[in-house]
């Protein structure tokens, strides 16, 4: 079947079983490795990406489900301004340390700031809970959200 | 010079976030097959047949028939196959693998392998002890016999998976004779060894690499060598790049977790009420296999007295072997069960004896010059009880425990104190290990710093390299330092026991000042520096007698909860911390291991339950087992007070474990003191509090 979806920005087409998950579509069709896989399971949001803007596990999406739609992975994000103040706040907050949380986390943070600008601590918290990690213990990537808030006024 | 302990952005943080970090995962090589193990499907028992069925062209099984040279490996005991003899100890043991182009035919060849068993009766008690130690301190038979009071506890601690977001994988391939691996692992010389004597080859015909690492915490210690063996055997049969990522649900049946334990502890108290003499017996539960158990009960029973000093001791340990998933490698290793342990005891004696529970516990600190468990010297200065002042102050300890012991508050507070002994127990830094390090000077003036430490997340990548440009005056861009590849860096040891910084970073700080007296522009230059033990650092490994470590971290955690009267379920609601770590390289970097610690820690002690009945795992993936999500994580302050080890680089010590080891006790003190009821199991579960709520101590 072919699906068309935008990814990134450009009109692609695949032409693939839509019971494919999409986690694997952008992994292998793509090469979009930023894209990680952590469970398989839609429980650690390492395979997050903006499905519509929304934060979404792309392991748990098939493929069919994103015809015409808008998805963005971490590779799209990586160009524009709001990443820019994301990637400094997470680096001057400390919260990288494996990093394989990590992409998935900058989608949250985008989809939370895209709805919400000025996010409460417990909305973060909130927000961020479907994204696992096991190093950092999330307080400095809750510290890196709002770091990342304060300083991109006007960015959301 | 400015202070190395000021923070600087992390040098790979850039690339982990945009998501252009290479992890095992992501690497891709022309001609790439896959790889999938069949593993048992019963716990213990023989297998009769395997019947394979017709396999397309370009797939294989690769099995136990396959292996050209030893079957087994390499760890401390020869026990552990990597591929399953016709003997079956635990489930989910790995039998073979099915390697081919397609992962979907790869998965209907593995559903469609059909294997018969005679099944055998498990054994999950402690009937079989295949290894045994014991030491002891003082005089202990003489002052149980003249205790004026004799007090016994048993505690008890679960396992604990590890739980690193990226599953075990490697990606694997021929050069000519040449086998290499790329892979997510701590321990890349462990894997090459492990190889080497799997295939019988020479040295130089297997390179190890490692890949980014998607977290570790001993989990990649010495597993990912088993999967090595297994591709290794792999290539030699079908000759091309192979890649075996594990699942989720694969990587937490069958990889090893943290050992359960049972642990007996009896005081024998003086007139005075003060502990003179402690016997303890430990059991911790191997698994089906040794592996790094003896080692792991090593250090759990050195840990028998915790922060204190008590003069008379005497120690038993048992590693039991059961026909479960083997245990190993966790952060911690062996110390977190007994911090639990010994903690909850001090408590519960005070309490016994109707003491104030933290002046008794002050009353029995470890003090500079005291006698170590195994009667070797703490030399260097112990500033506990600064650490605890801090602790108590920030957290408002006194004043909270007063308030929350009332009745109907439903609230509690626990303190721990604690220590970790830094780098490897006993001896083996002289005798097993042996650090090398390399420091190599390009002609145009970049240092490249060649040891075999890998970065999984804890910031080597950004540390060894500040460490060298420090003490270089030269800037960071010019101290390079790449993934480790065996074809390249000496062997400076496995990536465990808080021994990088200390260890490994010591030599390279050596390094580091001996390149810099000899610097000369425009000119290729190397320098390497071998460990050696300070010779006051005495240790007989049979008696357990001396030194166990060269240096110790310590640490003081202060946890604060509400227990809910209805569900039981507890909450977290601010958590201090104070170390003493020596010195801080960098302070975000130690804060980050400090929160990513004792969150694994408190965890442990309350929400991290995964229980195997009868070799069977419950708790098969990341539903079933309960990690913290941001929503479980309350406020927590971290200090840290300098206290510099002469050896260290810049006076750093261990920091890694150590900020796990205190968190379990604490929260269950405090758990303790909301239910008003005596905790003697980590984790302290709903399920549990209810039970002990409906029975009268
Ligand atoms: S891989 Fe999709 S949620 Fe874990
Ligand atoms: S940084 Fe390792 S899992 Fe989040």
């Amino acid at each position: 079947m072919m699906i068309k979806f935008t990814l990134n920005g450009q009109l692609v087409e695949v032409s693939s079983d839509p019971s494919r998950r999409l986690l694997d579509v952008l992994r292998q069709d793509f090469s979009l490795i930023g894209v990680k896989e952590g469970c398989g399971e839609g429980e650690c949001g390492a395979c997050s990406i903006l499905f519509n803007h929304h934060v979404v596990n792309s392991c748990l999406l098939p493929l069919g489900n994103v015809m015409n739609q808008d998805i963005i992975t971490i590779e799209g994000f990586k160009t524009t301004a709001r990443y820019q103040a994301i990637e400094q706040a997470y680096i001057d907050a400390g919260a990288v340390q494996c990093g394989f949380c990590t992409p998935g986390m900058v989608m949250a943070t985008e989809s939370l700031l895209h709805l919400n600008p000025t996010p409460t601590d417990a909305e973060i918290r909130i927000a961020l809970s479907g994204n696992l990690c096991r190093c950092t213990g999330y307080n400095m990537i809750v510290e890196a959200v709002k770091l990342a808030s304060e300083r991109g006024k006007g960015l959301w | 010079m400015t202070d190395i302990t000021n923070s600087i952005p992390k040098l790979d943080a850039k690339d982990k976030l945009s998501g252009q970090a290479l992890y095992v995962s992501d690497i891709q090589i022309d001609g790439m097959i896959y790889a999938k193990t069949v593993r048992s499907q019963i716990v213990k028992g023989k297998i009769i047949n395997i019947d394979i069925p017709f396999l397309p062209e370009g797939y294989f099984t690769v099995s136990r028939q396959d292996v050209m040279h030893k079957n087994v490996v390499k760890i401390i005991f020869e026990d552990m196959p990597y591929f399953a003899t016709d003997e079956i100890h635990h489930l989910n043991e790995p039998i073979m693998l099915v390697v081919g182009p397609d992962k979907s035919v790869i998965q209907s060849i593995v559903d469609q392998i059909k294997i018969e068993y005679v099944t055998e009766i498990g054994v999950f008690d402690d009937r079989d002890a295949p290894v045994a130690y014991s030491f002891k301190k003082g005089n202990p038979k003489k002052v149980f016999s003249k205790a004026t009071q004799v007090i016994e506890m048993n505690y008890q601690t679960g396992l604990q998976e590890q739980a690193y977001i990226e599953p075990q994988g490697f990606v694997a391939y021929e050069e000519g004779e040449k086998v290499t691996l790329i892979g997510s692992i701590q321990c890349p010389y462990y894997v090459k060894n492990a190889i080497i004597d799997a295939l019988g080859c020479e040295p130089n015909q297997v390179r190890v690499i490692q890949a980014a690492v998607g977290g570790a915490f001993g989990g990649k210690e010495e597993y990912p060598s088993l999967i090595a063996c297994q591709l290794a055997v792999a290539l030699k049969k079908v000759h091309k790049p192979i890649k075996l990522i594990f699942e989720r649900e694969e990587d937490i049946l069958s990889t090893t977790k943290r050992h359960p334990s049972t642990i007996h502890l009896k005081a024998a108290l003086n007139e005075l009420n003060d502990v003179v003499g402690l016997s303890a017996d430990i059991r911790i539960d191997g698994g089906a296999y040794i592996g790094l158990s003896s080692v792991v009960l090593s250090r759990a029973m050195i840990a028998v007295s915790g922060a204190y000093t008590i003069e008379n001791i005497q120690v038993e340990g048992k590693v039991l072997r059961t026909n479960t998933v083997p245990n190993g490698a966790f952060r911690g290793f062996g110390a977190p069960q007994m911090i639990f342990a010994i903690e909850m005891f001090m408590h519960h004696i005070a309490k016994e004896t109707n003491q104030d529970a933290f002046a008794f516990r002050m009353r029995h600190l470890a003090r500079q010059g005291d006698k170590t468990s195994t009667s070797g010297v703490f030399r260097d200065p112990i500033i506990l009880e600064d650490l605890i002042r801090v602790a108590t102050e920030k957290s408002k300890y006194h004043s909270k425990a007063l308030a929350y012991s009332q009745t109907g508050i439903h609230k509690g507070i626990g303190m721990s104190f604690f220590l970790h002994g830094c780098g490897f127990t006993g001896s083996g830094e002289s005798t097993h290990i042996n650090a090398k390090v390399k420091l190599f000077k390009t002609e145009a003036g970049l240092v490249k710093i060649l040891v075999a430490a890998v970065d999984m997340g804890q910031g080597i990548r950004t540390t060894l390299p500040k460490i060298v440009s420090s003490i270089l005056e030269i800037p960071i861009e010019r101290c390079i330092f790449d993934y480790p590849d065996t074809d390249f860096v000496p062997d400076s040891g496995p990536t465990v026991a808080s021994r990088t910084i200390m260890i490994v970073g010591g030599l390279v700080a050596r390094a580091a000042k001996e390149l810099k007296e000899t610097w000369i522009e425009n000119k290729e230059q190397s320098v390497i520096k071998q460990y050696v033990q300070p010779d006051y650092i005495k240790w007989n490994e049979k008696k357990f007698k001396g030194d166990a470590y060269p240096a110790y971290s310590w640490g003081v955690n202060v946890v604060e909860v509400a227990v809910d009267p209805l569900t039981y379920q507890t909450k977290i609601l601010n958590v201090v911390s104070v170390y003493d770590v020596g010195k801080e390289i960098d302070e975000r970097i130690i804060l980050g291991q400090a929160d990513g610690g004792i969150v694994q820690g408190i965890a442990y002690g309350y929400l991290e339950n995964m229980v195997a009945v009868d070799g069977k795992i419950k708790q098969k993936n990341l539903t079933d087992y309960i990690i913290p999500t941001a929503l479980d994580v309350s406020k927590m302050s971290t200090y840290i007070i300098d206290n510099p080890y002469p050896l260290g680089p810049y006076g750093a010590k261990g920091a890694g474990e150590l900020t796990l080891i205190g968190g379990a006790p604490a929260v269950a003190l405090a758990i303790e003191m909301a239910v008003n009821k005596k905790i003697t199991k980590i984790p302290v579960t709903p399920e549990y509090l209810m039970e002990l709520m409906h029975h009268d101590d």
